[in-house]
């Protein structure tokens, strides 16, 4: 069945192609002479007139508009250049001017600063200066006053011991002595004081 | 084969005793270069920075030759990049007009190709020699051959330097025929096998119309690309 269907396909092509070209007779037309030397004629007339004007009119429009675009397009960018190189400079203007604004408030800040630094320093010496001084006439006082106080501790204390032996033994004794012994005690209690 | 039949179109014009009537080659031909000129003056007509379609389609023809010309043959080529850029275009423009149904292919006529062929490789010759003198011969000895293949060698060069206007037309005329040639016979198979089978060689047929779409302007790019390559020899003798 299948061989019978490629067969008769086989053989329709056959003679598909023998009523083609059946139909045609006499070769290729091509090698005709018959109308070869209108067809070079005519192809010259027609090449040279399309050559001509394509030469003359047509191609330098062409090649003049490509040109004047493509210098417009240079032009522009050179154009877009400047301008981008303008705008880099007012950048840099404008980050310079941020800069030394920063700056400068750097600086009146640090003045300030320092400004009341110098002012708490001052004062504070000051303060200082006068505690010191109100600490050293106290201190003086001080020890004025201890120095003094021992002395008039044993006079006290002689005093009073002579004024007890009185009481006690109804007898004046020599208030000299009396002293001496005081201060003698009074030592004595100083260098146990000491050595505690 | 009817399609590359060539008849009269008007009266009989005679130059002498030679006949050059107006045919449909020669309609074909004046309808091929017409529309190349509305086409490229309307494209070149305005001059706005950015382009219309007519205006990109031209622009973009004219540096696609512009570079396909400095690409093959230098800096030297420019003064016929105009030639190079109308033959591109007319060879281009006749192999579409022939696509279209009932349209007489110019470029499938050996005689037409062949003249454009033989144009090309007079002009280049004379530019070889009006360029590099007799020096041109040097063409014809490649450098660094050994001295006994050298004859040989010649022989071969020179055979396949007077064949290039042969194999130029050639290579076009017969792709051109050959294309038509085979839709023709696709068209005819679709007819004989009728509704029932007809279809397959339809498919076909409207395959090839792609292709042969895509071989018109690949054969129109090589004829103009080895115009240049030609060009080229003629013009920076380098062996």
């Amino acid at each position: 069945m299948f061989k019978k269907i490629i067969i008769l396909v086989f053989f329709t092509c056959f003679a598909c192609f023998n009523t083609v070209f059946a139909a045609e007779s006499g070769g290729m037309p091509q090698l005709n002479p018959e109308f070869w030397i209108s067809q070079i004629f005519w192809l010259i007339i027609t090449f040279g007139v399309l050559f001509i004007v394509l030469t003359k009119v047509i191609l330098p429009k062409i090649s003049d508009n490509l040109e004047t675009r493509k210098s417009q397009i240079l032009e522009n960018i050179e154009t877009a250049d400047k301008q981008k190189e303008e705008s880099q400079k007012k950048i840099d203007e404008y980050e310079k001017i941020i800069l030394d604004s920063k700056i400068k408030a750097k600086n009146y800040f640090n003045e300030a600063r320092e400004k009341i630094l110098e002012d708490i320093n001052k004062k504070r010496n000051a303060l200082e200066k006068d505690l010191d001084e109100e600490i050293s006439s106290v201190e003086n006082e001080l020890s004025e006053f201890r120095n003094k106080s021992g002395e008039k501790i044993n006079k006290i204390a002689a005093e009073t011991s002579a004024e007890l032996i009185k009481e006690l033994i109804g007898e004046e004794v020599n208030s000299s002595s009396i002293a001496a012994i005081v201060e003698d005690q009074a030592k004595l209690n100083k260098e146990r004081k000491d050595v505690v | 084969m009817y399609q590359f039949n060539v008849y009269r179109i008007g009266p009989e014009i005679k130059l002498g005793s030679v006949d050059i009537s107006f045919t449909n080659a020669s309609l074909f031909m004046v309808i091929s270069s017409l529309a190349i000129l509305i086409i490229f003056n309307l494209g070149a007509k305005k001059k706005t920075l950015i382009p219309d379609k007519l205006q990109l389609l031209s622009e973009l023809s004219y540096t696609f030759v512009a570079k396909m010309i400095s690409d093959t043959a230098g800096s030297n080529a420019k003064p016929y990049f105009s030639f190079i850029f109308s033959l591109f275009m007319f060879v281009l423009f006749c192999n579409m007009f022939g696509m279209i149904p009932y349209a007489f292919t110019v470029t499938s006529h050996i005689i037409v190709t062949f003249v454009l062929a033989a144009f090309i490789f007079i002009g280049v010759t004379i530019i070889g020699f009006m360029k590099h003198g007799l020096g041109y011969l040097k063409l014809f000895v490649p450098s660094g051959v050994p001295m006994v293949l050298l004859p040989l060698i010649v022989v071969i060069e020179i055979i396949s330097y007077l064949s290039r206007p042969i194999s130029l037309s050639v290579r076009l005329f017969a792709n051109m025929m050959a294309g038509h040639t085979m839709m023709k016979v696709f068209g005819g198979f679709v007819i004989s096998l009728g509704i029932v089978g007809g279809w397959l060689p339809l498919s076909f047929s409207v395959a090839l119309t792609g292709l042969e779409i895509l071989v018109a302007f690949l054969q129109a790019y090589v004829f103009a690309i080895l115009t240049c390559i030609y060009l080229n020899d003629a013009l920076n003798l380098h062996h």
